[in-house]
């Protein structure tokens, strides 16, 4: 299978960057100052905008994490690395980490299969097919603020999902969700399952159109059988998008707050907490704001050296352009 | 194609254009305050008084000012309790605060003053705030007074009679062990005998608190308070008695997840609801009872509400009447025009000001209006008050930020798992945030 470049371009792979054409000598100084002028007017405003609201906060929290500061007054009590040691070593932020591996883990092994699920479901002809793929999307569409509040009145002790429980003879298996420090963070990953799942049906089924039918059907007509092409064909083909939904997800594993904040604040006894709820509890509640931003530079170092690796060892053959040798 | 050249100078108005707008961005969220030409005054007021009764009683405070200084006008934000404390600490921050704002008083403050931005109103209220008494020097950071209380506050059980009756409880008890027969009894009644709000971590730590302050001498406390250290053997006794307290599960299925006060599902909701027993709370209970449910439930049940001090521990050396509190009040940011801001603060402790604070459930910061305390079991907390030689303010409160949170924090993990985590580690966590103030 190597003459799939169709596929790949339809699969979502950005394109190559095209070669310079080629121009006469003579214009070339002229048409290298117009390029790097529009190169300035268009690139530069949003240089400057992810300068100074990306670059120089992670700077500057870099720096506040240096300091023993509340925030308040003077940044005068320099400690050097000694916060970024201390977050390091407090078992909290460990199990924090862990807490954010958890979640991750579990997207790729349960959100992802139920996704693909779903997207292949749906991406047959059906009655009520549109209708479905709403209801599944839909949770998506909810802020994440609303999505807690919901749930976290459906999980109250005696509330509606314990007594949907009780109805279908499922008494037995109702817990104390939000309550039970070994319980909470599987209840929290439900809810993110519930609201997050529609956008990996979307976007795993904006991949599975880009799949031209006639590979499947000349499969068919070779005698394959529907698993057989499901998985020899329509599941390579759909790698980009599966690929790039894991990227996604883990960044967004790395970063759950608003609906643990919501429900939980990280609590019982840390139980739900994660990266950014620790960095947000020194920072804002305890008023550590060089301890909080030692936090965060380390969240950041985190997120951003998984993603580069996942960039650089799983993502680069699809930005690369070569699919086609990927799966021949 | 032709393609037209951009002059350079366009390209630099473009990235100057850009440059001023992140600019504008940034600097432009400021409050406005101050005086205009005319000398007409607005005041920006930012309070945790988000809910009725206490709502309308400021919204009343401020019109009745303002009938009186029609110079005057507030413009006021009502801010709910868990989100104030973070709104005014970026506003602080951003050098962004508004002129009047609510206060929390000791360790709180002591951290907020740090930001240059708290004004010292000595010079303004040197001439009456010896009129609130000792508890106006709470509020006080060597002696300069950076806030002016308007209540008074003091921790201890609610209880609802009705239930209490239920259970076969005729008198309220004055020791832990007879606490926790009526907690046996409560159960057995199959009522919930306490509701705490644990999510929020500082109601647990009211549990803590008291403990330590039946363990400990006032002396020791005072020191521990002054050296921001819980490095007492009485403190570690605080954390046993907690736990064998704790050994009687007393409290709520699933209270680990409990609010203290927001919705009908709070600990506050279920005693005012009538669904559990008790709870040990500020006295501003009984407005946030109002606040959640229906007034009409409320004139019945008022009757049925009672309170009693935190037991005495058999054996613990404290003083067994001390109690803990503190009081709520406001400050003025640097910025605020004078002497209209202190003018006000000065208004709200004034008689006429506090009966109104007063209406509203809570206790007056001056004693002179402790007459209109209508609610019985207010009557009682003041009796209590009276009585006492010494008031604790919270922990949380009195120590520095960090070490109060990390207070909370601890007391809520021992709450979460009493049995696994050791009562000790709560000192631990509290002197080794200590450190780091």
């Amino acid at each position: 299978m190597t003459e799939l470049k169709g596929a790949t371009a339809a699969a979502g792979a950005p394109a190559a960057a095209a070669a310079p054409r080629t121009s006469p000598a003579a214009h070339r100084p002229r048409r290298s100052r117009r390029h790097v002028l529009e190169l300035v007017v268009l690139l530069g405003p949003a240089l400057l905008l992810f300068a100074a609201f990306v670059l120089l906060p992670i700077c500057i929290a870099a720096y506040y994490g240096m300091f023993n500061w509340t925030g308040y007054g003077p940044l005068s009590d320099f400690t050097g690395l000694h916060n970024y040691k201390l977050v390091l070593e407090d078992p909290v932020f460990r199990s924090s980490l862990f807490h954010n591996l958890i979640i991750a883990v579990l997207s790729l092994v349960i959100q992802l299969p139920i996704s693909i699920a779903i997207a292949l479901l749906l991406n047959r002809r059906m009655r009520g097919g549109s209708f479905l793929r709403m209801a599944v999307f839909a949770p998506y569409v909810v802020s994440q603020a609303t999505t807690a509040v919901l749930w976290l009145l459906l999980l109250q002790p005696g509330g509606f999902v314990d007594e949907l429980m009780k109805a279908v003879g499922l008494g037995g298996l109702v817990q104390e969700w939000l309550a039970d420090p070994t319980i909470v963070l599987y209840t929290m990953f439900g809810v993110l399952t519930w609201q997050f799942i529609g956008f990996g049906v979307i976007l795993l089924l904006a991949g599975l159109q880009g799949i031209p039918a006639e590979l499947r059907e000349a499969a068919a007509i070779d005698g394959a059988s529907a698993w057989q092409t499901t998985r020899r064909i329509t599941l390579p083909l759909l790698g980009p998008t599966v690929r790039i939904w894991i990227f996604l997800s883990m960044i967004g594993s790395l970063q759950v707050f608003d609906l643990v904040w919501i429900m939980t604040l990280g609590g019982p006894a840390n139980a739900s907490s994660t990266m950014v709820t620790y960095m947000i509890f020194f920072g804002f509640h305890s008023l550590e704001f060089g301890y909080g931003s030692a936090a965060a530079v380390l969240l950041f170092v985190i997120s951003f050296v998984l993603a580069f690796l996942y960039q650089r060892f799983v993502l680069r053959r699809d930005t690369d352009g070569a699919l086609t040798r990927a799966v021949g | 194609m032709r393609s037209t050249r951009i002059p350079r100078k366009y390209a630099a108005v473009a990235i100057a254009a850009s440059a001023a707008l992140i600019l504008a961005a940034c600097g432009s969220s400021g409050s406005s305050s101050g005086q205009t030409a005319n000398g007409k005054i607005t005041l920006t007021f930012w309070s945790n008084a988000n809910a009725n009764p206490l709502l309308g009683v400021f919204q009343k405070l401020m019109k009745n000012y303002h009938a009186s200084h029609p110079n005057i006008s507030f413009n006021y934000v009502p801010i709910q309790n868990e989100q104030y404390d973070t709104k005014i600490q970026v506003a602080l921050q951003g050098n962004n605060a508004p002129d009047v704002f609510f206060q929390r008083g000791g360790g709180f403050m002591a951290t907020q003053v740090k930001s240059g931005e708290i004004k010292n109103l000595t010079p303004y209220v040197s001439s009456w705030i010896g009129e609130l008494g000792s508890q106006a020097q709470a509020w006080q950071i060597n002696g300069a007074q950076y806030g002016v209380p308007y209540d008074l506050h003091t921790v201890g059980f609610w209880y609802r009679k009705d239930l209490f009756a239920k259970a076969g409880i005729s008198t309220p008890p004055t020791t832990m062990p007879e606490l926790e027969a009526d907690v046996t009894k409560l159960k057995a009644a199959h009522i919930v005998p306490i509701a705490v709000g644990s999510k929020d971590q500082w109601p647990d730590a009211f549990y803590y608190d008291y403990f330590a302050v039946r363990e400990c001498s006032v002396a020791t406390l005072q020191a521990a308070v002054k050296g921001v250290s819980a490095n007492y053997p009485c403190f570690a006794k605080a954390g046993d008695d907690l736990k064998s307290f704790m050994a009687t599960s007393p409290f709520q299925p699933a209270f680990l997840n409990t609010p203290a006060q927001t919705g009908a599902g709070s600990s506050a909701g279920m005693v005012a609801d009538g669904k559990a027993a008790m709870e040990l709370q500020g006295d501003w209970d009984p407005s946030v009872f109002q606040a959640l449910v229906p007034k009409s439930t409320w004139q019945t049940d008022t009757t049925d509400l009672g309170w009693f001090g935190f037991p005495a521990v058999p054996g613990a050396p404290g003083n067994a009447t001390a109690l803990l509190g503190g009081s709520d009040g406001n400050s003025c940011s640097t910025k605020a025009p004078e002497p209209a801001c202190a003018d006000f603060l000065q208004y709200l402790d004034s008689p006429a000001a506090q009966q109104l604070i007063v209406g509203a459930s809570l206790l007056p910061a001056n004693s002179a209006a402790s007459s209109a305390v209508s609610l019985q079991a207010d009557q009682d907390v003041l009796q209590a008050s009276k009585a006492s030689s010494f008031t604790q303010e919270y922990l949380d409160l009195a120590w520095p930020t960090n070490v109060g949170t990390a207070l909370d924090s601890a007391v809520a993990t021992f709450f979460a798992k009493p049995t696994s985590t050791p009562p000790q580690s709560i000192v631990t966590a509290i002197d080794q945030a200590a450190t780091q103030q």
